[in-house]
């Protein structure tokens, strides 16, 4: 995607090929010769590990859907028989189910990680727009998936987050119904929720290609947070920056298969065990870890529709960050005070995610509130000042002096 | 640096400080269930065919009475990591039991059981299910995965690191052991039973089990705190059937991932000596 290739095939038939359409000279541009940073940490291996969990999402995914049938009735019971009765059914279920955590788990640090080295700024804003939108598909993704198993907090999740709508002001009710297509969620409510999920990670898988087209234009940041100035800089794609990943990718495959293997039922509600019964209400109606911050954050606001804005806002509120922060100094590294903001930003989303398992009551409301406005203030206050009162610490000349000057 | 985890360490502590404190507020909440050492914990844990074996003679004299098993056939008592029959022996027990069904002539009939039989439900609808004490007796087919109870902070995160999966069954156990006379202050609707592990601590379900109530063929004591985990580890069984191969396969995964990841390791350092 950008032009670095040399690609010359060696055999006469690729050649021929390249010459037709030359796919090979881009996926030599984008993943051999790529001109990578030397001073990438291993913080930076997670988007080699987000598309590979995208493509384990999508491979699980078909197989499930090969099993499950998508009817109220049934669905539950599909979902039960692939654990049963289909041979490794319980490994690719429980590959899904855990798939879904280990993307949300990594794409978290992918975020905090452009947060803190900065990303996002000048010329990346695109690039980092796009991972929002890639965040926000996950998002619906991952709750329609949810939903997909029908048990108790499958149907009430879905109950609750589709009323979010009603609170739009005149169209909220009509909106509603015709979410649901119905009065209440009911099987045309599951049967497009399935269709969507089928349909929203190949979206997904679109905005990624766009998203990393976005990054080899600009090429990575890196932990100094300067450009490439010379060869000595950057170290082509492969083998260097092939091996680290690979290697990442590895650790956290062992991550993930404790997680599959030897704790699946850490994470899943035992609620979602019980079937779906539309006329009784769980005790606690929690969503799955991935969204507890932004579920604190919702009932924080005593307002329905306050609430809601706030929740949307917060993640909104996102796209706006390469504008927001007015530094021109990129990485936390040279930031001293940024960096005990962005950690209180981190304990911060941390504490509203503990918060999204209380009850709204009592202390936990008011520690709510409080997260939450240190939230939107991180990005509206503290983020545009800092730029401006912040001393930031002198930057190195370049990548290969910050790398060398370290090792002295 | 040391401002920064200064503040880190502060901000964990008010955490934990604010997430302890209810747990003291709350005196008549329901105890946590005590921890049972059962046979498939852990990494190499494995179902005890005999345990299973006696758990299923439990459900099948008296939780069949009530609770419906309907994801169970009966072939899958003989699945391998299950109680260990053969499938002669599941034959007999379908076998035994009645199964709704039409002959030739479309005609309802009620014939033997056969091995792909699921377990039969024991009321005819979920209104006659619920005639007896209000509620309909839950299926329990996934019940040891379905009652869990939570653990909270800092519990959970030591739980990821020692594997501790089986709140299922130490809820149950715990339940069918307890239940004991109301607290005086306690009001206890007509007809209800006061259970000390129930969330509510109200329960429709009336004390199932009574010591001497299931004769066991293998000596095994026939107390009510043995009928409770042997029916416990049952449930478990019904719930992951596949739980004994699953931890059989993790265990050959981790080891090719750890090899893998150390040839990796040393790829990643031989490529990037060059840079160094």
């Amino acid at each position: 995607m950008s032009g670095n290739s040399t690609y010359q095939p060696q055999s006469k038939v690729l050649q021929w090929f390249e010459k037709r359409l030359p796919i090979g000279g881009l996926m030599h541009s984008s993943f051999v010769a790529y001109p990578t940073p030397r001073n990438l940490n291993y913080w930076w291996t997670f988007g080699g590990i987000l598309s590979f969990m995208l493509g384990v999402q999508i491979i699980t995914g078909i197989v499930l859907a090969m099993h499950y049938t998508p009817h109220v009735d049934l669905a539950f019971k599909s979902v039960e028989t692939i654990m049963r009765d289909v041979n490794f059914g319980w490994l690719i279920r429980y590959s899904h189910a855990y798939g879904a955590s280990m993307f949300f788990f990594a794409v978290y640090i992918h975020m905090f990680r452009g947060l803190y080295y900065g990303s996002y700024k000048e010329p990346r804003e695109v690039l980092w727009i796009l991972g929002v939108i890639i965040y926000l598909l996950m998002m619906a993704t991952g709750f329609m998936g949810y939903v997909l198993v029908w048990g108790q907090m499958s149907f009430w999740a879905a109950t609750v987050i589709t009323n979010l709508f009603s609170a739009i002001p005149g169209i909220g009710e009509t909106l509603v119904a015709w979410l649901w297509g119905g009065y209440a969620v009911g099987n045309p409510t599951l049967n497009r929720f399935f269709s969507l999920h089928y349909l929203l990670p190949f979206v997904i898988a679109g905005v990624v290609i766009l998203h990393v087209w976005a990054l080899h234009v600009c090429g990575q940041n890196n932990p100094a947070g300067i450009e490439p100035k010379s060869d000595k800089d950057s170290v082509p794609f492969t083998p260097f920056a092939t091996s680290k990943d690979a290697f990442g990718i590895a650790c956290f495959l062992i991550l993930y298969a404790w997680f599959v293997f030897y704790i699946p039922g850490y994470l899943l509600n035992g609620d979602n065990y019980i079937p779906a019964n539309p006329s009784v209400t769980p005790a606690e109606i929690v969503p799955e870890w991935y969204y507890l911050p932004f579920y604190a954050i919702l009932r924080s606001i005593p307002n329905k529709l306050m609430g809601v804005m706030a929740l949307f806002g917060s993640i909104g509120i996102l796209a706006f960050l390469p504008w927001l922060d007015t530094s021109r100094v990129r990485s936390a590294r040279y930031r001293p005070v940024f960096r005990q903001f962005f950690w209180l930003f981190v304990i911060a989303c941390i504490g509203l995610g503990w918060l999204g398992t209380k009850p709204p009551e009592g202390v936990y409301v008011v520690l709510s509130r409080l997260l939450t406005f240190y939230y939107f203030a991180f990005f509206i206050i503290v983020l545009p000042l800092l730029g401006i009162f912040e001393k930031t610490k002198p930057l190195p000349n370049s990548i290969s002096e910050s790398v060398l000057g370290a090792k002295a | 640096m040391t401002k920064t985890k200064t503040i880190v360490a502060l901000a964990l502590a008010a955490m934990f400080a604010v997430s302890v404190a209810p747990a003291f507020a709350q005196e008549h909440a329901q105890p946590s269930p005590p921890r049972v050492k059962w046979s498939f914990a852990g990494p190499f844990g494995k179902y005890d065919e005999a345990q299973l074996q006696r758990g299923f003679k439990i459900y099948k004299e008296v939780c069949a009475t009530c609770h419906s098993l309907e994801m169970l056939s009966f072939g899958n008592l003989a699945d391998a990591g299950g109680p260990g029959y053969s499938p002669e022996q599941a034959a007999a027990v379908a076998a035994d039991y009645k199964v709704k069904d039409f002959d030739d002539k479309g005609q309802a009939i009620e014939r033997a059981g056969r091995p792909a039989d699921h377990f039969p439900s024991p009321f005819p609808n979920d209104a006659a299910a619920a005639a007896n004490y209000g509620v309909a007796p839950p299926d329990m087919s996934t019940l040891a995965k379905a009652r869990t109870y939570s653990r909270g902070f800092p519990w959970f995160v030591f739980d990821m690191f020692t594997q501790y999966q089986e709140q299922g069954p130490d809820y149950i156990a715990a339940l069918l052991k307890g239940y004991v006379d109301a607290p005086k202050d306690f009001k206890l609707p007509q007809g209800a039973n006061y259970n000390e592990y129930f969330p509510g601590h109200i329960i429709a379900m009336p004390p199932p089990l009574q010591a001497g109530q299931v004769t066991f063929d293998d000596g095994s004591p026939q107390t009510l705190e043995q009928y409770s985990k042997d029916v416990s580890a049952f449930l478990m069984w019904a719930s992951e059937p596949h739980m004994t191969a699953r931890k059989r396969l993790g265990f050959q995964v981790m080891i090719f991932l750890i090899v893998l990841t150390g040839l990796l390791y040393f790829t990643k350092k031989k490529v990037w000596s060059a840079v160094h």
